[in-house]
């Protein structure tokens, strides 16, 4: 089509607000109860990267991996290509990055040497992550509408940029384009919606997007340091 | 085919399709039938307003919404309501249409409009949405927003030549391609163009609906709310004076008088989910229309709001 540009975010909103909030209160309801068992992983997924250990990071890549072909199976075809053919579409890159999580997670890591405010940024996003059932609720939804994180795709891909920014660039570059792209997608159509879930998810994506530039600009902070002439004696 | 459907013939298919204890009661005193309009190349006549699917009728496998659009439906149809609008491009507005039409016992009245879409196979899209409805064949195929139209042009006037379709159309919506639309219109013999016109969204009257007229080609508005845009900017106001003489009770009753009250517009076609919405909606094209100044006051009087 040559005139996409004429198109605004509401034209692709395929439903009401109302629809998709029951689809996540019956999918909810019939996951019950692995919530429980998602968030005790998601709580491990937090340790590892508070820990940094690599041996942990690789078995919090792997769960993470498992949640997102869980989610392209459980919830993408099984629930919300019902009502947003766009699901169809989504699910094989949910799948393509939870296997390339898991290859990923096999390979062995060296330790990566972060910053505290890196490893604290990651740590929010995955704490993010962990709380964002918490929306439901205060919305005034029921809690069988808690977005769970390994269950629901937008806690996972919030959680699974926190995670990334601990790994080295060559690997995290190709992962990072499902996870903020699901955030930028899902984060238009919820602000379509206007559901305030959107910020959540567009801030997020932003905070992964700039946590690892801290670090660039700190080296080329250090590295005009070293390269500036010594100042002349009596200056 | 008759315009109005018989409340004993709604109440028998609910009771075919199993559903008529767990619908809201649709049964109520007969509204005046909804005025009728010419469709230029049979001389059909019609319903002004008719039922888009638009988003409020994607509600996928949930069997509590999908008893809301079917109540819709019955009420749709008690009211006198004919055409029902949906697309490929509506999520699972199709199938919940066609579950809807078996509820309620096929209803005869119905005017069923559908679109060709994005596939390449525009004849293989068209019968799986066939199949969705349950219906023999529809009564409208409309090219989607211009898309590949050559091609599936093509296929409708085969379809039509052959008798499988009554009638052939092509849409656009929020002021989309209008130049591309109106050449098409001036060279191909199109039963129906679908647009979007409403108070606020006005440049169709430049051209294309004079050209329809010209034309012979019947007129489908859709969006007439801007997709509730419209009406909840509205919300709260109060209405305006010449409301009253219209029998308009609401903005939207009041919009919709203004959109099919033009000459050349055949049917508009406002999506709804509720009960109440799709009466009103119906009762708008039941009373008295607004003539050409007290249609340029109605305009005035929104667009300031």
């Amino acid at each position: 089509m040559s005139e996409w540009w004429t198109y605004r975010p509401s034209d692709f909103l395929l439903f009401v607000p109302r629809t998709y909030y029951r689809l996540l209160e019956h999918y909810g309801a019939g996951a019950w109860p692995w919530q429980v068992a998602a968030l005790a992983a998601g709580l491990a997924v937090l340790v590892a990267l508070v820990r940094g250990r690599p041996g942990a990071l690789r078995l919090a890549l792997a769960l993470l991996g498992a949640g997102w072909i869980a989610v392209a199976w459980l919830f993408l075809w099984g629930r919300l290509a019902s009502i947003a053919w766009s699901a169809d579409y989504a699910a094989p890159a949910f799948v393509a990055q939870g296997a390339l999580m898991i290859v990923l997670a096999a390979l062995p890591l060296r330790a990566v040497d972060v910053s505290k405010p890196r490893r604290l940024g990651a740590s929010a996003l995955v704490a993010s992550a962990l709380a964002y059932p918490l929306l439901a609720p205060a919305m005034g939804r029921p809690w069988a509408a808690a977005e769970v994180l390994l269950l629901f795709p937008d806690p996972t891909a919030i959680a699974t940029l926190g995670l990334l920014a601990l790994l080295p660039a060559g690997r995290r570059a190709a992962l990072m384009i499902a996870p903020l792209g699901w955030c930028a997608f899902q984060g238009m159509t919820l602000w379509t919606m206007g559901a305030p879930e959107a910020g959540v998810l567009l801030g997020a994506a932003t905070v992964a997007l700039l946590l690892p530039l801290g670090r660039t600009v700190r080296r080329r902070r250090d590295r005009a340091a070293r390269d500036r002439p010594p100042a002349s004696p009596g200056a | 085919m008759p315009t109005t459907l018989d409340r004993r013939t709604v109440a028998a298919g609910f009771l075919a399709g199993g559903a008529a204890a767990a619908l809201p009661r649709v049964a109520r005193a007969q509204a005046p039938a909804p005025l009728a309009k010419t469709i230029p190349s049979t001389e059909e006549k019609i319903p002004a307003v008719g039922l888009g699917t638009w988003i409020t009728f994607n509600v996928g496998d949930d069997a509590d919404l999908r008893k809301d659009c079917v109540a819709v439906m019955a009420a749709f149809f008690e009211a006198g309501g004919r055409m029902i609008d949906s697309s490929p491009m509506y999520g699972s507005a199709q199938a919940v249409v066609g579950a809807g039409l078996e509820a309620l016992g096929s209803p005869k009245p119905l005017f069923a409009a559908e679109k060709v879409w994005t596939s390449s196979d525009g004849p293989a899209q068209i019968e799986a949405t066939r199949k969705l409805w349950g219906v023999p064949r529809f009564d409208l195929l409309q090219v989607h927003n211009l898309l590949s139209w050559e091609a599936h042009l093509d296929t409708l006037f085969a379809m039509k030549d052959a008798g499988k379709l009554r009638y052939v159309g092509v849409t656009t919506s929020e002021g989309r391609r209008h130049g591309e639309l109106e050449k098409i219109m001036a060279a191909k013999p199109l039963d129906f163009v679908q647009l979007t016109y409403n108070p606020v969204d006005r440049e169709a009257e430049q051209r294309l609906l004079p050209l329809a007229r010209e034309r012979g080609i019947a007129v489908i508005v859709n969006r007439p709310f801007q997709q509730g845009d419209l009406t909840a900017r509205l919300e709260g106001q109060p209405l305006p004076a010449l409301a009253e003489p219209l029998g308009a009770t609401s903005w939207a009753q009041l919009i919709l008088k203004f959109i099919v009250s033009h000459p050349a517009v055949t049917s508009a076609i406002p999506a709804t989910s509720r009960v109440d919405h799709v009466r009103e909606n119906l009762a708008a094209a039941a009373g008295p229309l607004p003539d050409e100044p007290t249609r340029t006051k109605i305009a005035a009087e929104i667009v300031k709001l």
